[in-house]
């Protein structure tokens, strides 16, 4: 978004308040809407994407951001974000650092619980929490700044432009000086009042630009970062749940529940919508005891469907493709790509602890959308929203899964049924097979080109439904009346499609349409969105219209490339990774662009497809081609902190390359057959490119952009642009493996969870 | 019940517990430890990886009933106690960690810093270092992708442990 001056005339002024309390607390009000720039040629997502609309959605209620400063000279923030890995905490402390001059490790950024004022300005979603809070945020820093300032004038006998606040410390001319911790509560105010703040000049930053390490990073290495089953809650008992042998079956009976009651260990047993739960002393013994269930179950709604049954539907739904121009001589280029389920399950499966009363609730999770969850959690206890409590707890990865609260309202319905605090965690065999994924999907695309022009670029991606009933939904329709070209028309799915998508290259008369079909599926976003497939069939289809007009792949994008950023980027990667150099036969480089977010990346990968690699024999993994160097550069305007952006492409890097290799969910009679890391394949060490850069563009760009998405789709096309080339096919499908014989033996559906080994002392090393 | 004691972190414990309880589930739901995290319960995820006698070993894999009075349980709690952290609050592969800014959820780390310090026990018993083939069968997964930096870091923590 731009920044929306209170003034009209300095951009950096901005209204804030410092709000009444026994310590200063300061808040940013931001009234005013940013400037969404007005729609227009030729594809929305280019002027108007889904984070101004976010941003948008956010900024009625982002005045009720405060900073608290306390006697100790510490700030504290409590951030209406969800922290799951992608430094969201940590880029925060540094930007309240820098507002308020206080070094990053005096500032503490702790998670808000549910706030349902806050309205739609909770939600962690589409990379978008420091596109939308990186002003507020600043605002109520300074305007923290400023009351000390003025306490600071007070008892120094000083004017305010005297003084300078430096690392927690306010100095006058003559030496004198006041800590925070000295004046934190004398620049409290009894009462709220408007104060006007002007925010430093970017150019004048210290802390925010320079790579700072996690804040969290010292508790993550020793143990002391604590997840939702780390917590420790009086009576939250572990507890899990006997799931039915097909997707979403549900449970009619548990035939032999006295036996279950008298295992070692079981306290309670319980009948809920999504399976049979059990409360023990320890996980190792509800494991037992779901072992030992004997459950009649209902039949869950793809009974008996396999991949090739969801295939013939999503090709049944694919629309047509618009009429090609009536130009003669004119010559088509055609990709037709199938991307098969995928999952989103973090190293963190789905948990949540709930303690449910009579007449109240208490939940613990780690959650994206916990407005949405609370509200959900509430109507299922039949309880009034504000009589639940929902705690935000720091996940352990997300990629996409907690912006749904599977788990937490599972927990709570759990714990009405039992009359007993749980702590639910979900098997990983569940969070495997049952927990949300990315859904199948087809993407074609056609470009026509005469003459040494292209005249069209049409791209058609048809996919299973993906579910947005986490609040974006809400979101969308409660603002839909404002998008630009009559977007508001459109359903949630092909608005997010339109606000995301973008072909950035001079092709003539482009269109990308999206069209969705059956949501029997437990579906949801997957480190961003469409974009992967997206662009993957896109850039696949790039790399055959240079090869149909006799053109490098790399000279050809950049002919072609309507945008400088983008431009630069490609540049970078081609020049770092030394593009066009002899590899030997079996190998290949591959090279692709994204541009999202506000922001643009490119990816230049090298692939060894040769039987030394593919021939691997890797206990309980697959080898398959490997990806020998990635070079990935990324802009994504001001950067905030270099080295977490850095840290999130290579994580993004190793995404893509498991997205177009390995990874990927059989569906195989009603049920997905994989069940555990030694049957879905993410990207391992003995996958991950020995040789990784990372190239961080400067920027003059005063906003930031989104990054914990951005670094997935262009390492995706790269790779399969890659492999294209290697082995002289594009691929009809990915992951490249998939249609591969299994790598595993499947784990049986009855009983749903596999048992402990117990011949680790052996296997000690 | 029976009565089961091992050495934790340096200090003999004693919990009452059936013998084929997971060693895991001992440690994070009966005596609160929970630094080694539940990943998949089968072996495959690392996420618990912790150390056995000074060697790496995977808690949701040994029954509880298994361990002797005398074996030395340690955790990602205790791994700075082990004497290689020679008096500094941290192992040096957990300042190498740091060094390097690896973690991102965080929720795999400890298990890979307990692999990365027994990596580097076990190629010095054999005489050598580690190796890109040694850092290629690292199993322990990481969902967030920071492999680079382990790899890293890795190197870091061999050289001053
Ligand atoms: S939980 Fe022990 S290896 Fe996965
Ligand atoms: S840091 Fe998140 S799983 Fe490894």
């Amino acid at each position: 978004m731009d920044a929306t001056p209170a003034s009209g005339i300095d951009r950096r002024s901005f209204l804030g308040f410092v709000v009444a309390g026994t310590t200063l607390v300061a808040a940013a009000d931001l009234l005013g809407s940013p400037a969404g720039a007005a729609p227009g040629v030729p594809q929305p997502a280019e002027l108007y994407d889904l984070n101004d609309f976010l941003t948008e959605a956010a900024t009625p209620t982002a005045n009720l951001i405060t900073v608290t400063v306390h006697d100790d000279g510490t700030a504290s923030f409590e951030l209406p974000r969800m922290e799951v890995g992608q430094g969201i905490t940590t880029s925060t402390a540094m930007l309240i650092a820098e507002e308020l001059e206080l070094p990053v490790e005096k500032v503490r950024v702790t998670l808000a619980d549910a706030r349902p004022e806050l309205l739609f300005n909770q939600l962690t979603g589409g990379s978008n929490t420091t596109i939308s809070t990186y002003t507020p945020i600043r605002v109520a820093a300074a305007v923290a700044k400023g009351a000390l300032l003025e306490a600071a004038a007070i008892q120094l006998g000083d004017t305010v432009e005297s003084l300078r606040a430096r690392a927690g410390v306010i100095q006058a001319p003559d030496g004198r000086s006041l800590t925070y911790a000295e004046l934190a509560r004398a620049a409290a105010s009894r009462t709220t009042r408007p104060v006007r703040v002007r925010l430093k000049d970017p150019a004048e930053f210290r802390v925010v630009g320079v790579g700072h390490g996690r804040i969290d990073a010292r508790d993550a290495v020793t143990g002391r970062k604590r997840f939702a089953t780390d917590l420790r809650v009086p009576g939250a008992l572990p507890t899990m749940v006997c799931r039915a042998p097909t997707l979403n079956g549900t449970p009619r009976r548990l035939r032999n529940k006295r036996t279950i009651l008298a295992m070692p260990g079981v306290r309670d047993v319980a009948l809920v919508d999504t399976g049979v739960a059990v409360r023990a002393e320890t996980f190792g013994q509800c494991i037992e005891a779901i072992r030992a269930m004997d459950v009649a179950w209902a039949d869950g709604p793809v009974a008996g469907l396999s991949d090739a049954d969801i295939v013939e539907e999503l090709r049944a739904a694919e629309l047509p493709l618009p009429a090609l121009p009536d130009t003669p001589l004119a010559q088509t280029v055609e990709v037709d790509v199938l991307f098969y389920f995928r999952s989103n399950s973090a190293m963190d499966t789905n948990a949540a602890i709930a303690d449910v009363r009579a007449d109240r609730a208490t939940v613990w999770a780690g959650l994206k959308s916990p407005i949405t969850a609370q509200a959900r959690i509430a109507e299922a206890l039949g309880l009034d929203q504000d009589a639940v409590t929902v705690h935000v707890v720091q996940g352990g990865g997300s990629f996409g899964r907690r912006l749904f609260f599977d788990g937490a309202l599972e927990a709570a319905k759990i714990s009405q049924a039992m009359g007993k605090p749980v702590k639910l965690m979900w098997h990983r065999a569940d969070d495997a097979r049952v927990g949300r994924g990315h859904p199948m999907a087809t993407s074609r695309v056609r470009a026509v080109h005469a003459g040494g022009q292209v005249l069209a670029f049409q791209q058609s991606h048809t996919s299973v439904e993906t579910d947005f009933r986490h609040g974006l939904g809400e979101i969308i329709t409660a603002r839909s009346a404002d998008l630009p070209t009559g977007l508001g028309n459109l359903g949630f799915a092909e608005t997010v499609f339109e606000l995301t998508q973008e072909v950035p290259y001079d092709f003539g008369a482009i269109t990308q349409t999206l069209t969705e079909t059956d949501d029997r599926f437990n579906t949801g976003s997957m480190r961003n969105i469409y974009s992967p497939d997206v662009r993957t069939a896109g850039e696949l289809a790039v790399d055959r219209l240079a090869e149909a007009m006799g053109q490098d792949p790399y000279e050809f994008r950049r002919a072609h490339l309507r945008n400088g950023r983008v431009r630069a980027v490609l540049d970078a990667v081609a020049e770092a990774g030394r593009w066009g150099r002899p590899m030997p036969t079996g190998t290949a480089q591959g090279i692709a662009i994204h541009k999202e977010y506000k922001g643009c990346s490119a990816c230049l990968v090298e692939i060894d497809c040769r039987p030394e690699q593919t021939g691997r024999d890797i206990r309980d993994g697959v080898g398959g081609p490997r990806v020998t160097k990635a070079v990935f550069a990324v802009d994504v305007g001001l950067v905030l902190n270099p080295r977490g952006l850095e840290a999130q492409m290579q994580g993004g890097i190793n995404d893509g390359i498991a997205l177009a290799l390995t990874s990927s969910m059989h569906l195989r009679d009603g049920h997905f057959l994989e069940a555990s890391w030694d049957n879905y394949f993410y990207t391992r060490q003995w996958n991950t490119p020995p040789e990784v850069e990372v190239i961080v563009m400067p920027s003059d760009s005063g906003q930031p952009g989104g990054a914990g998405e951005a670094g997935v789709a262009a390492t995706f096309a790269a790779v399969a642009c890659a492999y294209a080339r290697a082995t002289g096919e594009v691929p009809a499908y990915f992951p490249v493996n998939h249609r591969d014989p299994l790598a595993f033996r499947v784990k049986p559906f009855v009983p749903p969870v596999p048992q402990s080994p117990t011949n680790g002392r052996k296997l000690a090393w | 019940m029976p009565r089961q004691t091992f050495v934790l972190n340096g200090r003999s414990v004693t919990v009452d517990v059936h013998d084929d309880v997971r060693v895991l589930w001992v440690l994070r739901d009966l005596l609160g430890v929970t630094g080694p995290k539940y990943g998949c319960g089968i072996n495959v995820c690392k996420a618990c990886t912790s150390h056995l006698n000074g060697r790496a070993f995977n808690p949701c894999s040994v029954r509880v009933g298994d361990l002797r009075p005398h074996d030395r349980v340690t955790t990602i709690e205790g791994l700075a106690d082990t004497g290689e952290a020679a008096g500094a609050d941290l192992h040096p592969m957990q300042q190498a960690w740091l060094d390097r800014d690896v973690a991102q959820c965080g929720y795999c780390q400890p298990g890979q810093i307990m692999a990365a310090v027994a990596l580097v026990r076990k190629v010095r018993r054999e005489g050598r270092s580690v190796t890109d083939a040694d850092l290629d069968a690292i199993r322990n997964i990481c969902r967030c992708g920071t492999y680079t930096r382990i790899r890293e870091a890795i190197a870091q923590g061999e050289r001053r442990m």
